[in-house]
């Protein structure tokens, strides 16, 4: 346990580095508030629609999917590739069955269009 | 325990003021090179050669006024760039800057200046907290309710979580050559001569790494979240004085994280091929060699940001999915090959 005690007091550090220039800034900044001032940063006229109503293009959700599926395909590959060394020929072999089989989805993944942003 | 406790201090109080202080130098470095290379001066007026420009322009920002739109998430407005900064910041941790095993400071040995020695996990750690960034983005993003915040919420994730993927298959041929998750391990490994240095041995890997680490850190040519053109200015449009701040200064610890990192898995941390030093002597002289190494990537992102023209979203993509990908399993390929031959150490 006593190895993750450095990463406590850098987190510390880390978060409240951010809080403590945000707080500073609060005390010493201008506050001039106005209604106009709070919209939306959009052409100037008054915002006839919200920006969380809006619909975005189904390849973002498409994108996170793969992302998924090869993240942990990778995460598979980590223990792997740390032992193999060891593992040696055999090691070598069984995870290139494990990546052809991969290559397999991806190949389908590419020819059904899943990865071309048009 | 409380001089073990003394000597951890020490090092994240030196860690952090080192990246509290690259900021600035690195704001000035990439004005004046923008200058230098689009033949005109840059700031220039402010302390000699305009060095103290960036600390006046964050003064500027503390006085700054902090408007919050009242559309927005007020929760979520607060905490992305507590997330984009805080995280940019723990990265740091597992990077082995200098050498020193024979040292001890307070009657402790110093194992080398990296600020969690004992973390065996340090790769893992690197990419799990890297990967979190993307959190502080689409927050961003999201809770400003802006449309042009969205946007670039919206592509930024979809980037990072695409380079991403190349640039873990890219970092687990090192791993194959090394055989441990800590830093110190992949740096000693390389040590002694130029032809031990991953980027030699693992051409693909290094190329594939570089690429998706520019894409990463969302500098260009791959800043399409804030392609002032098109989204002003991307996810951080709504955001002003130190909030703005935060996100800014995220963006260039992480172009330092990413050359720290560049330096440590492909160019031999701090070892100069040839040259062995023992005690304090060491030390300074590894993390002056680490630092000159990151200097040039510092500086590599500075070049490349000023000569590259900006993608387009669609070739991006097509990029990191059916180019980056390939080349960065033909990478493992190669490695487990080259391995089993007998060709690699």
């Amino acid at each position: 346990m006593s190895a993750y005690i450095p990463i406590l007091l850098f987190i510390l550090v880390a978060v409240s580095f951010p809080i403590i220039t945000i707080l500073i800034a609060k005390l010493v900044q201008a506050g001039r508030h106005d209604p106009v001032k709070a919209e939306p940063y959009e052409c100037g006229i008054k915002p006839t629609s919200e920006a969380h109503d809006t619909r975005f293009s189904v390849r973002y959700y498409l994108i996170a999917v793969l992302f998924v599926v090869f993240d942990v395909e990778t995460v598979f590959l980590y223990p792997w590739a740390v032992m193999f060394r060891k593992l040696a020929l055999f090691g070598f072999i069984e995870m290139f069955v494990f990546l052809a089989i991969l290559v397999v989805g991806y190949v389908y993944a590419w020819r059904r269009g899943a990865l071309s942003w048009v | 325990m409380w001089a073990e406790l003394a000597v951890t201090t020490a090092k994240v109080v030196v860690v952090a003021l080192a990246m509290v202080t690259t900021v600035p130098i690195m704001v000035w470095v990439e004005r004046r090179g923008a200058a230098f290379i689009q033949d005109r001066l840059g700031p220039n007026r402010v302390g000699p050669l305009g060095l103290f420009q960036p600390v006046i322009d964050v003064v500027k920002l503390i006085f700054k006024e902090d408007v919050t739109p009242a559309a927005a998430n007020k929760g979520l407005y607060y905490l992305a760039p507590l997330i984009s900064l805080g995280v940019a910041m723990v990265t740091f941790i597992v990077i082995p800057f200098g050498a020193g095993h024979d040292v001890s400071l307070f009657g402790v040995p110093l194992r080398g200046l990296i600020v969690a020695p004992d973390l065996n996990v340090g790769v893992l750690y690197l990419l799990a907290i890297g990967s979190l960034s993307v959190y502080g983005i689409v927050l961003a993003g999201w809770s400003s309710n802006n449309k042009y915040s969205l946007l670039g919420g919206l592509r930024s994730s979809a980037q990072l979580i695409s380079y991403e993927l190349a640039m873990t298959l890219a970092v687990l041929g090192v791993l194959m050559a090394t055989g441990s998750l800590h830093l110190s391990d992949v740096v000693a490994r390389q040590s002694g001569a130029v032809w031990h240095w991953n980027a030699v041995t693992q051409v693909i890997g290094f190329a594939v790494f570089l690429v998706a680490a520019f894409a990463e850190t969302n500098r260009l040519p791959f800043d399409l979240a804030e392609a002032e053109t098109e989204l002003v200015a991307g996810y951080h449009v709504e955001y002003s004085s130190m909030k703005f701040a935060c996100f800014f200064m995220a963006e260039y610890l992480n172009m330092a994280t990413a050359s720290a990192l560049t330096v440590t898995l492909f160019f031999g941390g701090g070892t100069l091929p040839g040259v062995t030093l023992t005690g304090w002597l060491g030390l300074f002289v590894s993390t002056a060699v680490f630092v000159a190494k990151m200097c040039f990537f510092l500086w590599l992102f500075v070049w490349v940001r000023w000569s590259l023209p900006r993608f387009r979203y669609d070739q991006l993509m097509q990029l990191g999915w059916k180019g980056l990908l390939p080349l960065a399993t033909l990478n493992l390929v190669w490695v487990g090959i080259a391995m089993t031959m007998g060709w690699l150490r």
